[in-house]
């Protein structure tokens, strides 16, 4: 909410040397990123070239990758990709938002701090670690009880055909939850602490419960805040790398059951950098360069959506 | 003059800031932020005020140039200080130890614990003259490397093509002998037989059941189970999937014509996973499975692997006897030579275990170069560590659950090593 003050402080802002050479300083290294990127998408297209040469349009919906006969095709990856990062954001999002909501409005000030620092821990905890820990305490759970619990309501549907062995999609989906959650939650609680008193005390003056104040005020003014950070968590999840290499069972196949292996862009890279040589090289680049502009889609897809259905909701005094 | 210090709260709601203020008797002041507007919540400006005026409250501050900026700027010029510091040490120290020679190695991880145990042991019995580092990265790395002169030898599992060795002058030095070993995971099953074609068939996913007529018929006095079969390969382009589907290309010519052999297969309907380890890992955490891991592997995690049927028809388990059978009965080139066609797969010989494999080190016929600017201490201790790895170094072999060379690759290696030279003239 831009206030007439705030325009006034800027208003009265006085310009003098140090101030210019600071603005221009920041707007260089602004203007880096943008550079780099550049450089990216530049160097990466230049290092696939021969296998985008070679293969065409093709290489994105080709099913196979056999080395052995330097065919490559990234159909397989692209679609594992979109599962796993898929179930991570269904189960993740809720998640997240729910530990958010407690951490912003509801937990006592002594239970906060301990909480938010624990969430924002497990943020910064290696990937190598959580897949791990996937492979030794997670995978004998999903083996065990909740794959074949899913198997047992959901068995008819073709998502879950199939033996479970705990190496497949589902599990690196649950994994990318996990990785998820802390990033997701820590930025959307931020997000939702941003949120002025002003607003839940205008909701509480016209007799909304505490549930409502959330969903209202809350939920409402933060709501851009909350959806930039699930488009971080889900870039987190997009090009994980470690972690999903790990569980996902690295078969190079497409299949609807999630009890199925299966393999990602960033695993497949991970998995078949260190013995590549030339088509296979710029192969792996070309799927580099495929999660690149994937990466990029699925972000300009998700904001317009978003934004389409946030500008149908008014600013104030509608649900989210 | 006092110093003031600014303290700005970025995105805190009003309560916790009332708190901050109450309890440090500190005068505060807030400003939101998000992706639009800089300055997001000005309300306060008013309680601004009145701080001016002396009422306390939530309210402010001012400026700078205060304690912190003094304390951030002496630690960026200590840690400058510290840092030139120890480079500069760095240069003094290193400048002292000229007397030793490290020699730089890169590829093939399969033997990597024995070239690591050889550079150890040299290392100490040198009077830590010479310092032998291995970097592993996978035998295509290690090549890369070597053809660009980065690294002063090379590990490979996959023997140079024809071509190769001859453009770059490189000569193979067969160092030691693996096996690969089908592991498997089968509750109540103690021993397993298999043979080539069989093993490719499961591979293949033409075999799908334990109790597979074809497994049946090689495991008669065993009761197989009825499920389903799940193979285990290796995610990542490995030397291990190299020899495997090498041993199944020459075994199966069905095999050959579809998958063929690599370091990374097509493989159909497969679990893959990272590394040895990874592999070991999976067959023991998952019932009903097979897969192919190196021997040493499967001996220190304890997994059971099957028995092969060899070429001259018998079953024979791999072990260090067995593999070195294998070798024992080929010809080899001379170091220099094209050795692309070397291949110990399916060996004949009674007791020959039919899935071993070379692992080569690479080095320049000619040590000299312009660009690795080796110099002739640094040759000689190539020379001599190479010399003493394929005579002595090889009583470290079996510790480490890899055969010795037999005599007659020992003697290939002997006249390998004879002929290096450097600037033309031979080093030993």
């Amino acid at each position: 909410m831009v206030t007439a003050k705030g325009s006034m402080l800027r208003k009265n802002t006085v310009r003098f040397g140090g101030d210019q050479l600071f603005e221009y300083s920041v707007m260089a290294i602004a203007a880096l990123n943008l550079i780099l990127v550049w450089f990216l998408a530049v160097i990466m297209f230049s290092d696939a070239w021969p296998s985008i040469d070679r293969f065409g349009i093709g290489f994105l919906v080709g099913a196979d990758w056999d080395p052995n006969r330097d065919l490559y095709g990234a159909l397989p990856f692209v679609f594992g990709t979109l599962v796993t990062t898929g179930i991570a954001m269904l189960i993740g999002v809720p998640l997240s938002i729910g530990i958010a909501i407690y951490l912003s409005e509801l937990a006592p000030l002594r239970l906060k701090d301990p909480l938010s620092f624990i969430v924002e821990l497990l943020a910064a905890v290696p990937s190598v670690i959580y897949g791990l820990w996937a492979m030794y305490a997670l995978r004998p759970v999903m083996v065990d009880t909740v794959e074949p619990f899913f198997q047992s309501v959901l068995g008819w549907t073709p998502l879950f055909q199939g033996e479970p062995i705990g190496l497949d999609k589902f599990t690196a989906g649950v994994i990318l939850a996990i990785m998820v959650i802390p990033t997701i939650a820590s930025v959307s609680k931020e997000a939702m602490m941003a949120v002025p008193d002003s607003q839940r005390e205008a909701a509480l003056s016209i007799g909304a419960t505490r549930y409502e104040v959330t969903r209202m005020a809350v939920l409402t003014y933060a709501r851009s805040g909350i959806f930039g950070a699930c488009i971080l968590g889900m870039g987190r999840a997009i090009g994980e790398t470690m972690a999903v290499a790990m569980t996902i069972g690295n078969a190079n196949k497409i299949s609807w059951s999630l009890l199925d292996p299966g393999q990602t862009m960033a695993s497949l890279i991970a998995n078949n950098w260190g013995e590549a040589e030339g088509i296979q090289l710029s192969a792996l680049i070309e799927i580099g360069l495929v999660l690149f502009f994937i990466a990029l889609l699925v972000n300009v897809f998700a904001r317009a959506v978003i934004g389409r259905f946030m500008s149908r909701i008014p600013t104030t005094g509608g649900g989210l | 003059m006092t110093t003031i210090f600014v303290y700005i709260f970025i995105n805190m709601s009003n309560s916790d800031i009332g708190v901050y203020a109450e309890r440090h008797q500190e005068p505060v002041f807030s400003i939101v932020l998000d992706g639009k507007t800089r300055i997001e919540r000005c309300e306060d400006m008013s309680e601004l005020e009145k701080t001016k005026t002396g009422d306390n409250g939530k309210s402010v501050v001012m400026p700078h140039r205060g304690g912190r900026t003094r304390l951030l700027i002496a630690s960026v010029v200590t840690a400058v200080i510290i840092i030139s510091a120890a480079v500069l040490m760095g240069v003094v120290l290193s400048e002292n130890k000229i007397e030793s020679v490290t020699l730089i190695g890169a590829g093939a991880t399969f033997p990597m614990p024995l070239i690591l145990k050889w550079a150890d042991v040299y290392y100490n019995k040198t009077g830590q003259a010479v310092k032998i580092s291995y970097l592993g990265g996978g035998s295509g790395a290690g090549i890369t490397q070597i053809k660009n002169k980065q690294v002063d030898f090379a590990g490979t599992d996959a023997p140079l093509s024809a071509t190769d060795s001859s453009t770059y002058g490189l000569v193979h030095i067969p160092e030691t002998l693996g096996a690969v070993v089908v592991a498997y995971n089968l509750p109540g099953v103690e021993s397993l037989r298999l043979d080539g074609p069989t093993l490719a068939r499961i591979f293949m996913r033409n075999i799908t059941a334990w109790n597979d007529p074809a497994i049946a018929s090689l495991n008669p006095n065993i009761t197989l189970p009825s499920n389903q079969i799940k193979t285990i390969v290796r995610s990542d382009s490995s030397g291990t999937t190299f020899v495997f589907s090498g041993y199944l290309s020459v075994v199966s010519n069905e095999f050959a014509t579809l998958y063929g052999q690599g370091k990374s297969v097509n493989w159909p309907d497969v679990i893959g996973a990272s590394g040895n380890p990874g592999v070991t890992q999976t067959i023991k955490t998952t019932p009903y499975s097979i897969g192919y891991i190196e021997l040493a592997y499967a001996i220190t995690n304890n997994v059971p692997y099957a028995m092969l049927k060899n070429r001259d028809g018998n079953f024979v388990g791999a072990s260090l006897d067995t593999i070195s059978a294998a070798a024992s009965g080929t010809t080899l080139p001379a170091g220099d030579g094209d050795w692309s066609g070397v291949s110990i797969l399916n060996a004949p010989g009674a007791n020959a275990y039919p899935i071993a494999s070379f692992t080569y080190i690479l080095i320049y016929k000619e040590l000299y170069n312009e660009q690795s600017k080796m110099n002739k201490s640094a040759a000689k201790a190539l020379v001599d560590f190479l010399w003493w790895v394929v005579h002595e170094g090889q009583s470290y072999a079996s510790g480490l659950y890899y055969a010795p060379l037999p005599q007659s690759v020992v003697s290939v290696n002997e006249a390998t090593l004879d002929s290096i030279t450097y600037k033309g003239e031979p080093i030993r």
